[in-house]
């Protein structure tokens, strides 16, 4: 596909940008440097602007960057919402540099945060928030899919061609790209991928509390909650990350506070914070907001089922080692996109998605981040921003691998390794031995959590039902690079930890 | 005067207001963002800059005036004063709302009033500076010159 390539040669250019600040110098300063970044930018000085803009086009943005301190609406509910409604990643920014404010940012979902005065250099990788997202959106629908890659619908990638041939257009994008390795490294078209996303509707998330009514809710695993609900296409994983939101939200139903369950559960750590947030728009919010007449017209049944079914993309998955200690030994050096990349810049293949990871590594551990069995999920409504005419190309690099890997329970897909992919990803199969997958994926979960943080893996109290997602808003720095810095490191500390996470049941061993 | 000349003396200028410390490295960003496309970048930012400014300060004085002060909205007019200060670059009036949101916090109405005397006298002298700069970058380019750019 000529446009697609074309596009996707284009990346991150043409990303589209909402920026709203009640600063008009800033506003326009801001403005200014984005499309010197050749991004598309839409400024506007008030939130609710932004959000009826956002409205109006749900998919007509890719990442929005907001102001704190606005004189309608503070940024954090705006970063709220739009978490909530449109799912896509906000940036926050302000002339206030203190840690709590910082820290209400990353609670509340935000993928980074700006101090001003914003420089330019710290706008032009912005794009990697998009792309990050959509990776973990993707990984989470992967990771739900159940073993069959054939599941697959073909609506789950409008652009990217399923047939075990070679997918055309994807195909050749990843093949051109694997042939400009040198080129292609910030010219990855993950961002587009339109991914297969679990939705949790109304009627699925209504099978799922039947299911777990009918178990009770302590005996209520996810195993048999899959079983009880016998839908095809769900995954254990699915529900897992599904039930572990929903006893979030009722536990705030119940009153229990948001801070307590961050202490008491070192699995949720911080991501408590933002199911804390998406729990209360679950929950007590939602309702305020459904009376208020402030929700949309959907029903406060489906926002909450959406809602669930979107933090898993926003907020990642409670990283299940990463303890609440951790949130604040973040170093704010890490907090500033760019900066900490280039240090890891590497030789070797540089077709990655986050700049210098040696793919050597990288297929191994990258792939098993991915831990994913399968992509046959729900495709639902694909994630928004990028499609293809948006100047972004809808390539799948996910599905194209897929094909080249349907033997295999997992599906090594992995944004960074398109050239690999189209090698029939052999590098990634020569690499992958069971115990490589198995060692690669338990430690793979401490690099999965950690962003910027060296952590070591820790006993997860509650691992059954531990999801393996990206702690997406964490990435406050290149996730990659962490991983890259972890795997250096990683050696001994393989088998430090067990992991009863689901995300280990899909490795064949 | 030649162009060259005129073109010495804008940089003398402005590195004199860098040595000065009415600008920093911000306001080089924004002379690196004007191009053939936007010209008049520079001028246009520091335009809205003094409006706004202005504005706020108006702001600030009469919220300062009130028999019962509002802290609060003294202190967000002087959180937005620095963050488009900052924006632009002109470091002594962001500096004036630093300390100025201090004293915010400690509700201290004479320093808070105090300091509101500074922060408009600061700004004063940076738009005074940033006019004149501005003038010489026009005659420059009246004279069919290009602005000289300042390594920083």
């Amino acid at each position: 596909m000529k446009s697609s390539d074309a596009v996707s040669d284009q990346f991150p250019a043409g990303l589209r940008v909402l920026v709203v600040d009640d600063d008009p110098t800033c506003l326009m300063i801001l403005e200014k440097m984005l499309r010197t970044c050749l991004y598309e930018v839409t400024k506007c000085n008030r939130a609710e602007t932004a959000l009826s803009l956002l409205r109006e086009s749900k998919n007509g943005f890719d990442i929005v960057i907001s102001d704190v301190h606005m004189p309608d609406m503070d940024g954090f509910k705006l970063l709220e919402l739009i978490g909530l409604e449109m799912d896509l990643p906000v940036i926050m920014m302000s002339a206030d540099d203190g840690k709590s404010v910082v820290m209400k940012g990353v609670t509340h979902g935000a993928c980074d945060y700006l101090i001003k005065p914003v420089r330019i250099e710290a706008l032009k990788n912005i794009w990697q928030h998009v792309v990050r997202k959509r990776k973990n959106e993707w990984k989470d629908t992967e990771q739900s899919g159940s073993a069959e890659e054939g599941d697959r619908q073909p609506k789950a990638s409008d652009e990217a061609d399923y047939s075990s041939s070679a997918n055309e257009g994807s195909w050749r994008n990843s093949k051109k790209r694997r042939d400009e390795e040198d080129e292609a490294e910030e010219r990855d078209d993950t961002s587009t991928l339109k991914k297969p996303r679990v939705v949790w509707s109304v009627e699925l998330h209504q099978q799922f509390v039947a299911a777990v009514d009918q178990l009770g809710i302590d005996k209520a695993v996810p195993k048999k909650i899959l079983e009880l609900m016998n839908v095809p296409g769900l995954t254990r994983e699915n529900v897992a990350s599904h039930l572990q939101k929903y006893r979030l939200y009722l536990r705030r139903l119940n009153g229990v506070s948001q801070h307590q369950n961050n202490m008491n559960n070192s699995f949720l750590g911080p991501q408590e914070g933002t199911f804390g947030t998406i729990s209360s728009i679950n929950g007590i919010d939602l309702q305020t907001l459904a009376v208020a007449g402030q929700l949309p017209a959907q029903s406060l049944a489906t926002l909450q089922a959406a809602g669930l079914g979107r933090s898993t993309a926003k907020a990642g998955v409670p990283m299940p080692i990463m303890d609440q200690r951790n949130l604040f030994s973040f170093e704010n050096p890490r907090l500033r996109f760019g900066e900490g990349q280039q240090q890891h810049l590497s030789s070797s293949k540089p077709v990655n998605l986050l700049h210098g990871i040696p793919t050597n590594m990288e297929p191994k551990q990258l792939a098993n981040l991915h831990h994913i069995t399968t992509k046959g999920s729900f495709q639902d409504e694909v994630t928004s921003g990028i499609k293809g005419s948006g100047g972004f190309p809808s390539y799948d690099i996910f599905n194209e691998l897929h094909h080249h890997k349907s033997h295999h329970d997992w599906d090594i897909t992995n944004p960074g390794l398109t050239y690999n992919a189209s090698q029939h990803a052999n590098p990634l199969q020569e690499g992958l031995q069971q115990d490589n997958l198995q060692n690669a994926g338990q430690h793979l979960n401490p690099l999965l959590v950690d962003n910027s943080i060296r952590v070591k893996a820790e006993r997860i109290p509650d691992a059954s039902s531990q999801t393996n997602l990206f702690p997406e808003h964490y990435g406050q720095e290149d996730l990659m690079s962490a991983l890259l810095k972890q795997q250096e490191g990683m050696g001994p500390a393989e088998n430090e930890f067990e992991f009863d996470g689901y995300s280990l049941d899909n490795i064949p061993v | 005067m030649e162009v060259d000349q005129m073109q010495r003396q804008c940089l003398d200028y402005t590195k004199s207001l860098f040595l000065e410390g009415f600008l920093d490295g911000q306001f080089v960003q924004l002379q690196q963002l004007q191009d053939e496309n936007n010209p008049d970048f520079v001028v246009e930012v520091v335009s809205l800059f003094f409006e706004d400014s202005e504005r706020l300060l108006n702001d600030l004085t009469f919220a300062l005036d009130q028999k019962s002060i509002d802290f609060k909205k003294v202190d967000a007019h002087v959180h937005q004063l620095k963050g488009s200060s900052s924006s632009i670059g002109a470091q002594r009036v962001k500096n004036c709302c630093i300390a100025f949101r201090n004293f915010c916090e400690e509700q201290n109405i004479d320093a808070c009033l105090s300091c509101l005397q500074q922060v408009k006298q600061e700004y004063c002298h940076v738009k005074n500076k940033l006019e004149t700069l501005i003038r010489l970058e026009q005659q420059i380019v009246a004279a069919g010159g290009s602005i000289p750019t300042m390594e920083f």
